[in-house]
C-alpha cells in the first residue's frame, strides 16, 4: 500500500506534461482548456434526469396542464401558419397534366363500369348495394351533429404515432373522447381538446383499437357477416395504410372486400356506431396460435386529410355552424 | 450591448427559432410528408446551435427543443422522449465543434449523424417503453428517409442560423 500512495499523489501531474498540453495549445500557441465550453457534467446529469421525471410524470394525469398550456399557445400559431401555407401545401395538385387527369377519368369510367356491370348481372351485387345503401342510411341516421374543423398539423412519422391537430376545440364544443369522420368514413378520435385546438388519434396509430362489425353479405358465402371484433391499427406508416380486425369469433372468415363499421353503444364514446371503417382486403391464419388475422385497407386517404366532421350530441352549440342530423346547417 | 444582455439575446433568438421549425415542421411540411416523414427542422436547429455555441449550449438547447416537441399537439408520446433525444444530438454536435469554423461537407455530415442518432435513440426510447410501432423494418424506413430529408434540408437551415448565433456572440466570449 505505502509503495502505491506516491504513484497515485503523482497521477494527477500527468496531464500537465505530455500529449494533453499539446492539444490544449490553440492557434495562437497560449495554453487553454480543451474545450472551454464543453458541457458541465453536473447539467448533463441535470438534464438527463429531467428527462426521466418527464417520462414518469406522464404516466400520470400531472403533465396534462403543460399539455394543454402547450396546444393554447401554440394551437393558434399552427393554425395560422396552415392557412397562410394554404396556398403552398396545395400546389402539388396543381401540377396534374392534362394526361394524368385524363388517365384519371379512364380509370374512373372502367371503375365504374365495372361496378354498373357487377350490379346489372348478378343478385350477389344487388344484395351488396342494398347493404351499402343500409350502411350510409345508418350513417344519416347517427343523430348526431357534426362539428366540420380542418386539420392544421400532422406528427411526424419520425414520432411512431399517428396523430393530428384540428382547429376545432372546447369553443365549438369538443371534449375528449369524441369520433371524428370525414367524408370516406373513420378518422380517429378526440384525445384531448384545448379553447381552439384538439388533438386527434388517428385509426392507423398502433394504439389505436376500434370495436368493428363485417358489414358482408351472408346470403352469398361469406360466413362473416354481423360478426364483431376488434379493429387494431398496424402502426404502418407507409403510403398504404392497414388496419387488423381480429374477430371475436377465430372461426369465421369474412369474404375480401367486405365492409367493416363501427360498432357501439348508445353514448357514442369513444366512437359511435355504424361509421365505416374500410374493406377487407385478404384473410391471413397464422399456424403457430392458430388464429386469423384480417387486414382492412380503410376507406379515409391518411396521407391528404383536411376537413374533417367530429360527432358531437344534438344541439351542440359553438362558435361556428354545426351540421345537423337532416344535413341543415345551424 | 453588454455581455449578459447580449447572451440573454442569444438564449431568446436560439428559443424563438425552436418555435418557429417546430410549427413549420407540423403545419406546413406536413403537407409535404414522404410516406409521412417530414424533415427534422427542431433537430436541425439544435445541430446548428451545438456546432455554433459548443455543448453545453447545445444540451441545454436540445433539452428546451425536445421539451416543446414533447408537449405541442399533436404530440402523444411520453413527455421526455424527444427531450432525451435532442439532449445527445446537442451533446454529440457540441463534441464534434471546431474552433474556427467547419467545412460545409463536415456540416452535413454532422447533420446526417445526429439525425440517425437523434431518431434512434427515439425509436429505442420507444421500444423500452413499449409505445408506438415494434416493427424494426418500418423503423429503419422511417429513420432512413427522415436522412434523405436532413441531408436536403442541411444547407438551407444549419448555415444560416450557425452565422446568426454567431453575430449574437458577446464579443468577451469570442475566441
Amino acid at each position: 500500500m505505502a509503495l502505491l500512495t506516491p504513484l497515485k499523489t503523482g497521477s494527477p501531474l500527468r496531464p500537465r506534461s505530455g500529449p494533453v498540453l499539446r492539444e490544449g495549445l490553440n492557434r495562437r500557441g497560449s495554453l487553454e482548456p480543451k474545450d472551454p465550453r464543453g458541457p458541465k457534467r453536473a447539467t448533463v446529469v441535470a438534464l438527463l434526469l429531467a428527462c426521466a421525471c418527464l417520462a414518469t410524470l406522464d404516466q400520470t394525469p400531472a403533465l396534462s396542464p403543460a399539455r394543454d398550456l402547450a396546444g393554447e399557445v401554440f394551437g393558434p400559431v399552427e393554425s395560422a401558419v396552415s392557412t397562410i401555407a394554404r396556398p403552398i401545401t396545395s400546389l402539388p395538385d396543381w401540377f396534374d397534366t392534362r394526361a394524368k387527369l385524363r388517365d384519371k377519368i379512364a380509370d374512373l369510367e372502367s371503375e365504374n363500369a365495372g361496378m354498373r356491370r357487377e350490379l346489372r348481372t348478378t343478385d350477389y351485387g344487388r344484395t351488396k348495394l342494398a347493404e351499402y345503401e343500409g350502411l350510409t342510411r345508418s350513417a344519416e341516421d347517427l343523430g348526431y351533429s357534426l362539428v366540420p374543423a380542418r386539420v392544421i398539423a400532422y406528427g411526424p412519422a419520425q414520432s411512431f404515432t399517428r396523430t393530428v391537430t384540428i382547429d376545432a376545440g372546447t369553443k365549438a364544443g369538443i371534449t375528449a373522447d369524441m369520433t371524428v369522420i370525414n367524408a370516406d368514413g373513420l378518422v380517429g378520435r378526440v384525445l384531448r381538446a384545448t379553447t381552439d385546438t384538439a388533438t386527434v388519434l388517428l385509426i392507423v396509430d398502433s394504439d389505436s383499437v376500434v370495436g368493428g362489425r363485417v358489414g358482408g353479405d351472408s346470403s352469398a358465402g361469406g360466413r362473416g357477416s354481423g360478426q364483431v371484433g376488434m379493429v387494431r391499427g398496424s402502426g404502418v406508416i407507409a403510403s398504404k395504410a392497414r388496419l387488423d380486425l381480429e374477430l371475436v369469433d377465430q372461426t369465421v372468415a369474412p369474404l375480401k372486400g367486405d365492409t367493416v363499421v363501427t360498432w357501439g353503444d348508445g353514448r357514442g364514446a369513444p366512437y359511435v356506431a355504424g361509421v365505416p371503417i374500410g374493406r377487407v382486403t385478404g384473410v391471413f391464419a397464422s399456424v403457430r396460435d392458430s388464429s386469423r388475422t384480417v387486414r382492412i385497407e380503410p376507406y379515409v386517404d391518411f396521407g391528404a386529410l383536411d376537413v374533417v366532421g367530429v360527432v358531437a350530441p344534438n344541439g351542440t352549440k359553438g362558435d361556428r355552424s354545426v351540421i345537423q342530423p337532416d344535413g341543415s346547417l345551424k | 450591448m453588454n455581455p449578459t444582455q447580449s447572451a440573454a439575446l442569444r438564449n431568446l433568438v436560439a428559443i424563438l427559432l425552436v418555435c418557429l421549425a417546430l410549427v413549420l415542421q407540423v403545419s406546413l411540411f406536413g403537407a409535404f410528408a414522404w410516406d409521412g416523414v417530414v424533415p427534422d427542422l427542431v433537430l436541425l436547429v439544435v445541430v446548428a446551435g451545438a456546432l455554433a455555441r459548443g455543448g453545453q449550449f447545445g444540451i441545454v438547447l436540445g433539452f428546451a427543443a425536445g421539451v416543446l416537441l414533447d408537449l405541442v399537439p399533436p404530440a402523444d408520446h411520453t413527455a421526455g422522449r424527444w427531450a432525451l433525444a435532442l439532449l445527445v444530438v446537442g451533446y454529440v454536435a457540441g463534441r464534434l465543434r471546431q474552433e474556427g469554423g467547419i467545412p460545409a461537407l463536415s456540416v452535413v455530415a454532422t447533420a446526417v449523424g445526429c439525425s440517425f442518432v437523434g431518431t434512434s435513440v427515439y425509436a429505442l426510447s420507444g421500444l423500452a417503453l413499449h409505445e408506438g410501432t415494434t416493427d424494426i423494418v418500418s423503423m429503419l424506413q422511417v429513420i432512413g428517409i427522415s436522412l434523405v430529408w436532413d441531408v436536403l434540408l442541411t444547407p438551407l437551415v444549419v448555415p444560416w442560423v450557425m452565422a446568426l448565433l454567431n453575430r449574437l456572440e458577446p464579443e468577451r466570449a469570442r475566441i
